[in-house]
This record gives structure tokens, sequence and C-alpha cells, in this order.
């Protein structure tokens, strides 16, 4: 997962609006990264990650993880 | 430093020297000849590679030790290490979270499916305290009574000598407490503790019968005369394996803007440190896929590296374990079999 995917409104990697046109999180590093702000509400979330995935909680939009995440890497 | 007459060499004939000395006999390199190795150039490297390859083959064999790890605590750190993101102190993204029994049961399963001999339980703490020691039996109890019967490592921070003993009773074989760096440089660093707190549990964890694990992390703005004193001094402490990890610069840490270092002089330095270490089994850790890629990877494990993390890392992605596993494969090095770890 890196940069936003599409329909969202925010960065997963920095949380600034995604229709900023920023292309400074779309890099080698940050498809080395979890998701860490919500796309919905750029929340920072709770991540979890394990040996085959990651888990992401946001206080107001629920848990997405590496199972359900678009693969955009 | 004091050098030896016989430990001076010159650029031009240091892989002769270590031919000699560390292929043929087994002794590691000095830090000054470790320097030489450093400073050699560009077109020495895949000489100094090979030679690396013959030495891990010739004293520790082709087998491949496969981990995987996980974070049991992450983030909210009271320590000021500047180059990770679960420190409390800067403002990085990361918030803290705890992994529960059933989620530390399921990596470790995921991590023995890849056919690893070694999971390793980690925490982003100064040290652990009642709550985390506790965590941690529960889970090594839990991981056990599912049938699993990987290898256990913790990484815990700094211990006492009652929780070293806490945690040999417990069953984990192999401690993993990381000096980062060399002495000289780890003051800039980390300020909240000294190098020498670190070597103290080092030392309590080998005296308790634990197999040592350390290692560090290249590309935090150390010289090269520091990286040959860093491999030295992990000489000197003798560690059952040394992880080796490339700075990954984590957004909101002091080392955010620092550049990852090139491919080429992480392969030198993981080199060197198996010409200074012929024995010990070195591990490629966090930052190989942003530092070297998947060529310079397989570079790196016919340069010197004899074990590998898998999957992902603590708060950073790695490379699926499938696409390790297959290199391993071409490169014809068998996985090292749980039956010949305990």
């Amino acid at each position: 997962m890196t940069g936003p995917a599409r329909n969202d409104s925010f960065c997963v990697h920095c949380g600034q609006p995604a229709d900023t046109g920023h292309v400074s999180c779309h890099n080698s590093r940050t498809a080395l990264e979890p998701p860490r702000f919500c796309p919905r509400c750029a929340r920072r979330m709770v991540v979890q990650v394990t040996p085959s995935g990651w888990q992401a909680r946001c206080s107001r939009h629920g848990e997405a993880s590496s199972a359900d995440a678009p693969a955009t890497n | 430093m004091t050098v030896a007459p016989q430990e001076t060499s010159t650029e031009a004939d240091i892989l002769t020297v270590a031919r000699e000395q560390v292929l043929e006999r087994g002794t590691g390199l000095s830090e000054r000849q470790i320097l030489d190795v450093l400073r050699l150039g560009d077109d020495q490297v895949p000489d100094l590679l090979a030679l690396a390859h013959e030495v891990r083959m010739r004293w520790c064999g082709p087998e491949v030790e496969v981990e995987g790890i996980v974070s049991v605590k992450t983030g909210g750190c009271p320590e000021d290490c500047h180059f990770c993101s679960q420190s409390g102190r800067f403002p990085t993204p990361v918030r803290s979270a705890w992994l529960d029994i059933p989620g530390l049961v399921k990596a470790a399963a995921e991590t023995a499916e890849t056919g690893a001999t070694e999971f390793c339980i980690v925490a982003a703490v100064r040290g652990p305290d009642a709550r985390l020691l506790s965590q941690v039996r529960e889970g090594i109890r839990a991981i056990r009574e599912s049938g699993n019967d990987i290898q256990i490592a913790c990484s815990l921070g700094m211990l006492t000598q009652e929780q070293v003993d806490e945690l040999v009773e417990m069953g984990v074989h192999r401690y993993n407490h990381n000096l980062e760096t060399a002495r000289s440089h780890f003051p800039a660093v980390v300020t909240t503790h000294t190098w020498e707190e670190r070597w103290e549990t080092l030392r309590m964890v080998r005296e308790a019968g634990m197999e040592v694990c350390c290692g560090g992390i290249v590309g935090m703005g150390e010289n090269d005369e520091q990286r040959a004193e860093f491999a030295a001094q992990l000489a000197d402490l003798g560690p059952h394996e040394v992880p080796m990890n490339f700075l990954i610069p984590q957004p909101g840490t002091p080392y955010e803007h620092y550049e990852v270092i090139e491919g080429k002089d992480a392969l030198r330095i993981v080199a060197a440190f198996r010409l200074a270490m012929p024995r010990t089994m070195l591990r490629f850790a966090g930052g190989r896929e942003l530092t070297l890629g998947d060529l310079g990877a397989e570079q790196g494990m016919l340069g010197g590296v004899n074990a590998i993390i898998v999957g992902n890392y603590l708060t950073n992605l790695g490379r699926p374990a499938e696409q390790d596993l297959e290199m391993l494969s071409g490169l014809k090095m068998p996985i090292k079999a749980l039956s010949e770890t305990i």
C-alpha cells in the first residue's frame, strides 16, 4: 500500500489531502510502509505489522488490513 | 589504536592477507585491516565479496538460518534512538500498539510456515516491566501449546539479572540487543542510555547461557573508521549472531533526511564484517530492500551473509517471504533445519 488509493481523501503515509497532487509519498521508502493515516479522515491509526501482513485501526472508521488493501505497490 | 606489525597491510594486498589469515586460519581481521577493506576501490568489490563468500562457506557452511520477527509492543518508547520511529520523543506517525496472545501465536505460525527456525519477539522499551514479561511468558506458552516448536528469541531492551534468569526459565534461547553502532558514535545516536549499559545486558545474557544476538545499523552518519571500530567491537563481543540493518530514514526522526547508503557500500560493509567475524552468523535485517534491492540482496548472500529475516519487520514491510525462499533455492543454499538447532 503506498500513497492514496483512488477515491481516498487523504494520503495514508502523511495524512495530507490526497487531491493536492503531492508526490513525495510515492517513493521506494513508502512502498515498504504500512498505512499510518486513515485515508478517509487522516487520523493516525494504530498499526500492527505481522510477518505476513498488517492491520490498521482508525478510531472513527474501523479496521483495515493488508488482506483487503488494494495492491498499489 | 595500536597496530601490531603483522596486522599492517596496504590497500593493494589486504585481500591476499585476508585470504591467508581469515580463510585459511579462521582468524578475523583487526580493526585496522577492516578499515583497509572498507577503503578498497569499487573495482575490487567483486573480489572482496567472493572472498567473503568463501570464508562463510569454509567456516559456517552453506546453510542459511531463516527468522521471522514481530513487535509485541510497538511505539511509545521512552528512549531517543535517533533512527527509530517508535521513540515517543519524536513526532513520527507510529502509534502505540500491543499485540495480543492470539496475534502472537498467529505470527509465530506464519513464521514457522516459511520454514524459519527462529521467531523473535520484540518490544520497543528501555527494558521490560512485569506486564511485558508476563505477556511474553503467556505468549511463549501459547505458542508451544499450539504445537509450534520454533526456536524463540526475544528483544526487550536492557535487562536486570533477574529478568535474564526469567527469560532463560521461559525457554528463550537467544536474546537480541544491538549495540547499534561504534562506541565512539553511539552518543550521537542515543542520549538516554549508554553503549556500556547495553554491553552489560549482553554480558549477563551470555553468562546465563543464552545465545547473544547483537548487531546494528549502518548509514547513521558514521564514517569508515567507526564502521571498522564497530566490527572490531562486535568481534570482541563474539556474538552468536550479528543482524545487519541499513538505515531507513523514518519520517519525524532526527535521521528523516539522511541519505540511504549506496548498495555497493552496503555490500562492502557486509563483506568486511564477515572477514572480521568468520564464524559468526551474519544476518540480513531491516533496510536491505531499500538499500540493496533484489539483486543486491542476492549479491550479499554471495558476499558473506548466511542468515536472513523473511517477511515484514517491526514497523516496515519486507518483501514476501516466498521471494526470499526462492532466492535461496536459486542460490542452492539450504535452509537450516530446526532439528539442527535443538
